[in-house]
């Protein structure tokens, strides 16, 4: 689905990764884990198309195409969703009034006909539950006003309503009680399927106990320097990342 | 001096072509009108009331009084509405005689000197200025309305006013007393048909008197070279609501100085405006809340959007007077700047001479949110529907104010036409 070849980034002439290597298929769970500052969230805004940073070496092919030339909404529109670290608040606009706008360009873009006000008020409350949200946050302003973990859940629930085909989590479970942890990783996996797959960029083990990766991959210093299963985020929960630096410095 | 006596050749030569008014002002009013006219010069940016606006563009028109009246038809903003169309001045729709009761309306021409001087002892400093003078001494026509006292009028009030042919002119006036505890809504509508270049010179004189609940809204939109000139001159008694909504969507410069003294206790006053503005169009609005009355409140929200190399200025001045205490004014006025030839000066005023009262004001400048618009494209919306969005947002608890369905559909209309945004 997604083949990251050799990316290498930079921000105001910083170099945040250094030949960062994925390949992620469909049906699959990735985490990606790694201390503060080794560039995972770098690469979750990368992959969705922040402009702030350059590309200076590498390539990303999602589904056959140039992710890189695209712009942001195009590969919204491909099917991709970056739920965001610290979803943005929007005075004045209502999280249904965005949805469907968002949702209907999407169906443009692909050639479908634009949803009824009814079949896609029917999709909101359908969509809603699989997060527990309140049927009311949906008629609210985006995230104005709405607690962390509200945010969160609704980050899940916009996804649930544009059902992409690559779901990027980053850093979703920060500032999540347990109860929220369990209501978001439920909803990830009630989206699941065969023919989608979800990359959790996380600094914790604990959502990982509630999302089941099928791989796990540490990234440190601007490249994944190891891969293994589950397993491997319960090493780190255990022994840090030091442990990783360790390794690396041998 | 010889810069004074060139400005003052200006004005002469700019109403040249202008006739006195036969409308039956008293002569004091006339007096004072003529005396202010012939020894004025057009205000200069170093008169502190027109810093930001330079009236250039107006002096330079060759403006003709007598262009052929083209009947121009609008359609109403609702079919029940007691509508009344003037083109460049002159009644060319209307009936004053088939009125719901509760009402009476007279065109200005036909009114006795004893209604027309119910007003002159509105807002009396305002008096000394020439546009309001030259509107007094030149004024085409207008209307006179009343609502009579314990009336509540369901049916909108529409005053249209249309703009035709190169190089218009008119000067017009609305004379209107909310009688006690009478309601009413009036919708005041500027329009251009055919014309270039004009200039509309309009004052409203509200009364609201014991317990009046007076709205009022204002939708200007002439054409992109229409210049007007607008003073709405409000004085509000105990018990009463006042709300005005001020909206600016189209025209060269527009100008607009809102007065309201809140003479009587417990009144309310709303006044709500936005201004959207694009290529190189001036909008400026000149509100003043002046508090003479202890127990009241007054709101101000003014928003507006300026794109491309427009320029927009709000200068909003709150007085609260040394015995009106227990006074609630709020006032705020925030602005989105699209690009970075767009301007705003933005002057809000309190002044406040007692010493229990609760007042704020603020005003914001900014653009539009980068962070938001990347938020919104992520989630598949292009980048002009996500400017859009963010721009109707902005706005939109503005229009929320207007309450009466048939101007806030207006209005959207109008505003998805211009702007191509869906609010």
């Amino acid at each position: 689905m997604i083949k990251i070849k050799n990316l290498h980034a930079s921000i105001e002439g910083k170099e945040i990764l250094k030949g960062l290597n994925l390949e992620v298929n469909a049906g699959e769970i990735h985490a990606i884990m790694g201390p503060n500052g080794a560039g995972k969230s770098t690469l979750a805004s990368i992959l969705a198309g922040r402009e702030e940073y350059e590309i200076t070496e590498g390539s990303v092919d999602f589904d056959g195409q140039d992710l890189l030339e695209m712009d942001t909404e195009i590969r919204a529109r491909e099917g991709l969703f970056l739920a965001f670290q610290y979803p943005v608040e929007i005075p004045g606009v209502s999280n249904i009034n965005f949805l469907r706008t968002a949702l209907n360009e999407i169906r443009e873009y692909r050639k479908e006909e634009a949803m009824s006000a009814k079949d896609f008020m029917a999709l909101v409350r359908e969509k809603s539950k699989i997060v527990e949200l309140d049927p009311k946050l949906a008629s609210r302003s985006v995230n104005e006003g709405f607690s962390g973990g509200e945010k969160k859940r609704n980050e899940i629930f916009q996804m649930a309503m544009l059902e992409p085909k690559l779901a990027i989590l980053d850093e979703t479970d920060s500032g999540l009680d347990i109860d929220a942890l369990r209501i978001v990783a439920n909803g990830v996996n009630t989206l699941k399927s065969d023919k989608n797959a979800t990359i959790v960029i996380t600094h914790y083990q604990r959502l990982l106990d509630y999302i089941i990766p099928d791989f796990v991959h540490v990234l440190y210093d601007g490249k994944i320097v190891k891969t293994g299963d589950k397993s491997l985020a319960l090493e780190l929960e255990e022994k840090g990342y030091d442990w990783i630096k360790a390794e690396l410095a041998e | 001096m010889i810069n004074d006596t060139m400005e003052q050749s200006k004005l002469q030569k700019f109403t040249k072509a202008f006739k006195e008014t036969t409308i039956a002002f008293s002569q004091s009013e006339l007096e004072r009108a003529r005396e202010v006219v012939f020894n004025s010069e057009f205000p200069t940016t170093r008169n502190e009331n027109w810093k930001y606006t330079r009236l250039g563009k107006l002096q330079n028109l060759e403006l003709q009084n007598n262009a052929p009246l083209q009947k121009f038809k609008v359609e109403p903003l609702s079919e029940n509405s007691i509508q009344f169309i003037f083109e460049n001045g002159h009644l060319i729709s209307g009936n004053t005689n088939s009125l719901p009761d509760g009402i009476e309306i007279q065109l200005l021409s036909k009114c006795s000197q004893e209604n027309l001087s119910k007003f002159d002892d509105l807002n009396n400093l305002n008096k000394k200025d020439l546009f309001y003078a030259m509107n007094t001494l030149y004024c085409n026509n207008g209307l006179f309305i009343k609502i009579k006292s314990k009336q509540k009028i369901e049916r909108t009030i529409e005053i249209i006013h249309v703009q035709s042919s190169q190089n218009s002119v008119s000067h017009f006036k609305n004379l209107i007393i909310a009688e006690a505890f009478s309601e009413a809504h009036i919708v005041e509508r500027f329009l251009s048909d055919n014309s270039n270049s004009s200039f509309c010179n309009s004052i409203n004189e509200l009364k609201v008197e014991d317990n009046a609940h007076l709205t009022f809204d204002k939708i200007q939109y002439e054409n992109p070279n229409a210049i007007s000139i607008n003073s709405d001159l409000v004085e509000q008694q105990k018990n009463s609501t006042f709300t005005i909504n001020t909206f600016t969507l189209n025209g060269l410069l527009v100008r607009n100085n809102l007065n309201i003294e809140v003479k009587g206790e417990n009144s309310i006053t709303y006044l709500n405006g936005a201004y959207l503005l694009k290529n190189n169009q001036h909008v400026d609005n000149h509100t003043i809340v002046d508090h003479l009355a202890p127990n009241c409140e007054s709101h101000e929200l003014y928003k507006g959007i300026i794109d491309d190399s427009a320029t927009a200025v709000f200068n909003g001045k709150v007085f609260v007077r040394k015995d009106s205490q227990k006074i609630n004014a709020f006032q705020s006025n925030a602005n989105i700047l699209l690009t970075d030839t767009a301007t705003i000066n933005s002057k809000p005023e309190l002044e406040i001479y007692a010493d229990d009262v609760k007042c704020s004001h603020g005003s914001t400048t900014g653009q539009l949110d980068d962070e938001a618009i990347f938020y919104l494209r992520a989630r598949g919306i292009s980048a002009k529907s996500a400017k859009e969005l963010l721009v109707s947002a902005f706005i939109s608890d503005v229009l929320n104010h207007v309450k009466n369905e048939d101007v806030n559909k207006h209005l959207n209309d109008l505003i998805s036409k211009e702007f191509g945004w869906e609010i």
